[in-house]
């Protein structure tokens, strides 16, 4: 994980929200890296703090009531934590892109879009405003959306239609880094697939590395070559696919393969994962899945488990689950 | 779009006629003789009777409303009672200060209301934030006639700076204006602020922030566009009760507009002149509100969609 040529390297970030009723702790501790041209899947349940995560990293964590406490976020070598404002807002859309969640809510319903996309060319480019509404066609073009519909309003374009207008603005200046806070989420199975296919073109196309935030493995297996499962504000297994889904190594990544349903048998029931997510302002010592955790022993409440390596590039931060796998990695 | 406007002012029409008959009625069934009011106590009987024969005042309900519209539609509202001027002379001569009043206070109210909820807005719970919610509150609360009155008292009486009364100059405009602007400030300030604390927390705020873009930018071309919309229709609906006249602010300054005009006749029972400032009021209030439409299509391209 400490390879020079990384392209993100997030180191011990903690993210805190300040509120009333105490402080959430959204994101505690968080290590994670990416290689350039690499495609992180980044995978957890609503409130693991992987929205906050990725506005981390684009420095767009609301302030109040959020702030970053503590951490690294080195990209491309440099500490994104450490930048002025100015700085932060050239490489905002300029070298990390970001395409949110819903598409109905992300596009500005009083301008057209072509100049919402024409905006992100001038910001990064040195052209004219003539030029950049070109590009603003093309991309519109690129992402499927035929030139004549370039003026028109958010309102006159379906949902699977908003989020081609959301990708091409966040792929118009050919960003280095895109991260993608569930861009499917909203969106019916059918537009979901063609808007998955059409990311997966695009980031071969400009060549872009790709941070999926998502909590649906099925998109993971199909997308991703490497995956960070997060719970409760920390990365709590980190593998490159394959790996993680022949042999998920902590405990709470099993569960979540155990509660996708299986086609074959026949079952009433759901298997879920005991328990519900802890309160984000009173997390649990130790290990914070030790409540729920089916191997937990004494210690798990008290240390908090490091991340080891069980098997190359396959770390798991679960010292009892990850013993017998230890052997892998020898 | 211009078929738009042109139903738009047909439907006009129906509201006329339902404003004319319900203040006909209710003239008609309110005490008081305009035969007398106008006459005096001293006039005969003889000639208070003449007096409403000729203005048709003993005739049917149905038949004096029958003969007003019938005339109406011809142009002709009547004379007054009390000046025997044509209605339509009266109140156009009222207008032109009343419009002017309106207008000036309306200028006021948008050029600080919205600056002002737009920077307690981006700055929620600072100091500035505080001081302008409290006067807003005292703004909004204040009654007109006191604070006319307090306004006079300082600028006029003691430091002799403007006039007290009238409206011919500039300087005579300045203090009914403001004491007329008061309330209107008050209401765009607190509106354009709440607006604004919603559109900020929009997902395409985000958006933009996440283009790179400069947090001025950011205010100004992507929140401010959207937090007007509503701000809109409240600066519409003040300005429509400020053309309809101000009657506290009007009668404080003796400004001789269409409110003060409209409580005399009310007072004197100058039928004609009471249910032609009525029609003139519905008038203004609905082309007014036609205005309004029109802007928030020019604003709010989801809205103009509708409009075709």
């Amino acid at each position: 994980m400490e390879d020079k040529k990384l392209l993100l390297d997030i180191q011990d970030l903690s993210i805190h929200y300040v509120v009333e009723s105490g402080t959430v702790h959204a994101v505690e501790h968080l290590n994670l890296s990416l290689a350039p041209g690499e495609n992180l899947g980044f995978v957890g349940e609503t409130g693991a703090g992987k929205t906050t995560t990725a506005l981390g990293i684009m420095g767009l964590v609301p302030n109040p009531p959020g702030k970053v406490v503590n951490g690294k976020i080195l990209f491309e070598g440099e500490d994104l934590l450490k930048k002025t404002e100015e700085q932060m807002r050239s490489i905002r859309g300029g070298k990390i892109a970001m395409i949110f969640q819903d598409p109905m809510t992300s596009l500005n319903p009083v301008i057209t879009v072509d100049k919402q996309i024409a905006e992100m060319v001038l910001l990064h480019n040195n052209v004219t405003e003539q030029q950049a509404l070109e590009r603003a066609e093309e991309m519109l073009e690129l992402v499927g959306i035929k030139r004549e519909r370039a003026r028109d309003f958010p309102h006159q374009f379906s949902g699977g239609m908003k989020q081609r207008v959301v990708i091409a603005i966040a792929l118009a200046c050919n960003p280095t880094l895109l991260i993608a806070d569930e861009p499917t989420t909203a969106l019916d199975v059918t537009i979901q697939a063609q808007v998955l296919e059409l990311m997966h073109e695009l980031r071969r196309k400009i060549n872009t590395s790709l941070i999926m935030i998502t909590h649906d493995l099925g998109i993971v297996a199909e997308m991703c070559d490497k995956v960070a499962i997060m719970y409760a504000g920390k990365v709590v297994e980190y593998a490159p696919t394959e790996a993680l889904f022949n042999h998920p190594g902590h405990p709470y990544t099993e569960g979540l393969f155990n509660s996708i349903p299986d086609l074959d048998s026949d079952e009433e029931e759901l298997k879920v994962i005991q328990g519900l997510m802890p309160d984000p302002t009173n997390l649990p010592s130790g290990c914070t899945f030790h409540p729920r955790c089916p191997y937990a022993v004494e210690a798990c409440s008290k240390d908090v488990p490091p991340m080891v390596e069980i098997e190359p590039g396959h770390f798991v931060a679960c010292p009892v689950r990850g013993k017998p796998y230890l052997h892998l990695g020898k | 779009m211009f078929k738009y406007i042109a139903r738009r002012i047909l439907f006009l029409l129906p509201v006329l006629v339902g404003v004319s008959f319900i203040v006909f009625s209710l003239l008609y069934i309110t005490p008081g003789d305009p035969a007398r009011m106008v006459l005096g106590d001293q006039a005969t009987e003889e000639a208070v009777q003449e007096f409403r024969n000729k203005e048709g005042l003993n005739d049917p309900f149905l038949v004096q409303y029958g003969r007003y519209v019938y005339k109406a539609i011809q142009g002709d509202i009547g004379r007054s009672y009390m000046t025997r001027r044509p209605v339509s002379d009266e109140i156009l001569s009222a207008f032109p200060s009343t419009i002017k009043l309106a207008a000036l206070s309306m200028v006021i109210a948008i050029l600080l209301g919205i600056p002002f909820g737009i920077i307690s807005a981006i700055r929620q719970y600072s100091l500035f934030d505080s001081v302008t919610m409290i006067f807003a509150m005292v703004g909004l609360s204040m009654p007109v006639f006191w604070l006319g009155i307090l306004l006079i008292l300082f600028f006029s009486v003691q430091l002799r700076w403007l006039p007290s009364s009238g409206f011919d100059s500039l300087a005579a405009m300045i203090l009914p204006s403001i004491t007329l602007a008061a309330q209107s400030v008050a209401i765009v300030t607190r509106m354009t602020r709440s607006s604004m604390l919603e559109v900020v927390r929009q997902d395409y705020i985000r958006t933009a922030r996440a283009k790179g873009q400069k947090e001025s930018v950011v205010i100004w071309r992507h929140a401010l566009g959207n937090a007007l919309i509503p701000v809109v229709t409240v600066v519409g609906l003040q300005f429509g009760h400020l053309l309809g006249g101000a009657v506290l602010t009007e009668s404080i300054f003796s400004i001789p507009g269409v409110g003060r005009l409209m409580v005399e006749a009310i007072k004197m029972r100058d039928y004609p002149l009471v249910q032609g400032g009525v029609l003139y009021i519905a008038i203004a209030f609905s082309l007014v509100n036609l205005l309004v439409d029109l802007v928030y299509a020019w604003v709010d391209p989801r809205i103009k969609a509708q409009y075709k």
